[in-house]
């Protein structure tokens, strides 16, 4: 087919605009909606929490006291115990994740070639979907059973530990991804190491993403509920050795007081609880946040 | 401190394939050698061969030697990270590490690799940072972001980066392909002012800026997409702009293609 010189062909666009005014319309009020859906019950848990909870959290001994003695017909006592134990392990967790999965992280971005990359990227896939109760079990059968040892907070730790390394490798690895191949390459030009590179240059450019990663794996530990029941019954009384001895925690404190349903005091200590840990997780992301921002140039 | 680069029979490669084939040239010390060519043609590639930054890309490598002043840059005991000290090199698009402050990018190569000292470190940025025409406009912000800076100011600041480590070669990927033609004067005149102590290679594809700023001009090219890129010649500036020997030379510097 050939186009003559002399006749163009022109081009008439149909008149749309209308039509996609209204769509453009319809677009957002469907996206607002859809957020209007998604907050409402987080704000109702939130709303009712508070409501429920925040009285007890006010009275004088809620932060210094255990629930030693203290059944749960009786008012008073308080969650020290409790917040302890979560604070504990989960900070012994990370303590125990956090290296594993950045570095697993650093070797699947920076070196990882081939079959052994391939088959980690699979494994953190794997662990990522591993149900928490499947994680408790795992732990139970070889520290209970094959080891013959006792149920104490390190085994909580443990399990908690499987839990939380994908969250940190899958996070980080994203963020180290993100980092321009360029400032690598800057960096090696310089004549410094690939390790130091890697130290000085990449990691600290992707520190806020890994932050946030590691804030995100720590709040997945810290409601999470069934390796405690499994490895971690409750106890009333203050316990910091991770060794020896049950170690109470707050989502077991929550589900113990839930258990005793019916009684006023112990009800209100669950949702008082369930504030506590809702208040912990998120001073500690802003402290997250605020270390992630302190650490980097301002603009 | 700058050096001759004497490269001789250099065969370059991704994996199998072989991009540029067959190169021996020499870059006299205290010069521009400016590298032309169509895109794909290699001189990126060479470029990146002359500090071993080619091998960082997966399956690079290279056969044939390079010298720097006789060393072999590619002898088995020779350590890359050692080359590249002595051949620093500047990239395409202004890459300041977002992380530092002008202060930290250019003394960057020193404490990444151990120099503690204040004083040195001190001394040796204002003294980079001069080198790079950029002191006067930074000097009371050394603290702020790198990132902060212009375009051109961010080339020059990682020009003063590059020159810290003192290198004896600089290369230039496309410095100012990504800067507007201001900034790209300040950086010409700059690389003018440069080669008083350094050697150095510059990519371009801006005819007249190879004719404004090298003395040596080498033209790459390739017979067709999927060959490797071939050195067609090299000679001095004026005679290759003016009187060029093979005909392909000179139809590419007179636009008639690439």
């Amino acid at each position: 087919m050939s186009v003559s010189t002399t006749s163009r062909v022109v081009v008439t666009f149909p008149d749309r605009t209308r039509a996609r005014t209204q769509r453009d319309r319809a677009a957002r009020v469907s996206m607002a909606l859809a957020f209007v859906v998604a907050v409402i019950p987080l704000a109702w848990i939130l709303v009712t929490v508070t409501t429920q909870g925040a009285q007890l959290l006010f009275s004088s001994t809620w932060w210094v006291n255990s629930q030693r003695g203290i059944n749960s017909t009786m008012v008073g006592g308080g969650a020290r115990h409790a917040i302890n134990g979560t604070l504990i392990q989960a900070g012994v967790t990370a303590l125990i994740a956090v290296p594993i999965g950045v570095l697993t992280a650093v070797y699947l971005v920076e070196f990882g070639r081939g079959r052994l990359a391939r088959a980690v990227s699979f494994m953190v896939d794997i662990l990522t979907g591993v149900p928490s109760i499947v994680a408790a079990l795992f732990v139970y059968a070889v520290w209970v059973g094959t080891f013959g040892f006792q149920r104490v907070g390190f085994a909580v730790c443990l399990a908690l530990v499987l839990l939380m390394i994908p969250v940190v490798v899958r996070t980080t690895e994203e963020m180290l991804k993100l980092v321009p191949n360029e400032l690598r390459e800057a960096s090696l030009a310089l004549g410094v190491p690939r390790w130091t590179t890697i130290v000085r240059v990449v990691l600290p450019t992707a520190l806020s993403g890994i932050v946030t990663g590691v804030l995100l794996g720590l709040a997945r530990v810290m409601g999470e509920t069934a390796p405690l029941l499994i490895l971690g019954p409750y106890t009333k009384n203050l316990a910091t050795d991770l060794f020896s001895g049950l170690m109470p925690t707050l989502p077991t404190m929550i589900n113990q007081d839930r258990s005793e349903l019916g009684q006023a005091a112990a009800v209100e200590r669950m949702w008082a609880t369930a504030l506590t840990l809702i208040v912990l997780v998120l001073v500690l992301n802003l402290a997250g946040r605020l270390v992630a921002r302190l650490g980097s140039v301002s603009r | 401190m700058a050096k001759r680069i004497d490269v001789e029979h250099l065969d370059v490669y991704y994996g199998d394939f072989l991009a540029v084939h067959d190169v021996t040239m020499t870059v006299p010390a205290r010069s521009v050698t400016a590298l032309i060519g169509p895109s794909g043609c290699g001189k990126s590639t060479v470029l990146r061969s002359l500090n071993r930054m080619h091998e960082v890309t997966r399956g690079g490598r290279v056969e044939g030697s390079i010298r720097l002043d006789g060393v072999d840059l590619y002898a088995p005991d020779m350590d890359p990270v050692l080359v590249r000290r002595m051949v620093g090199m500047v990239f395409q698009r202004p890459n300041p590490f977002p992380t530092m402050s002008i202060y930290d990018n250019v003394a960057a190569g020193l404490r990444l690799n151990g120099v503690k000292d204040k004083a040195t470190l001190d001394g040796v940025v204002e003294q980079s940072l001069k080198g790079a025409n950029l002191w006067t406009e930074v000097k009371d912000r050394l603290r702020k972001p790198g990132a902060g800076l212009s375009g051109g100011q961010q080339q020059r600041l990682c020009i003063a980066r590059a020159i810290a480590v003192q290198p004896q070669v600089l290369l230039m990927d496309e410095p100012c392909s990504a800067l507007d033609p201001i900034s790209t004067l300040a950086i010409e005149d700059l690389i003018t002012e440069l080669k008083a102590a350094y050697t150095i290679v510059i990519v371009t594809h801006n005819m007249q800026q190879a004719a404004r700023v090298s003395d040596q001009t080498a033209f790459f090219n390739l017979a067709a997409t999927g060959k490797p890129g071939e050195l067609i010649e090299v000679g001095p500036t004026s005679t290759i702009f003016s009187n060029p020997g093979v005909k392909a030379t000179e139809d590419y510097i007179e636009g008639r293609f690439g």
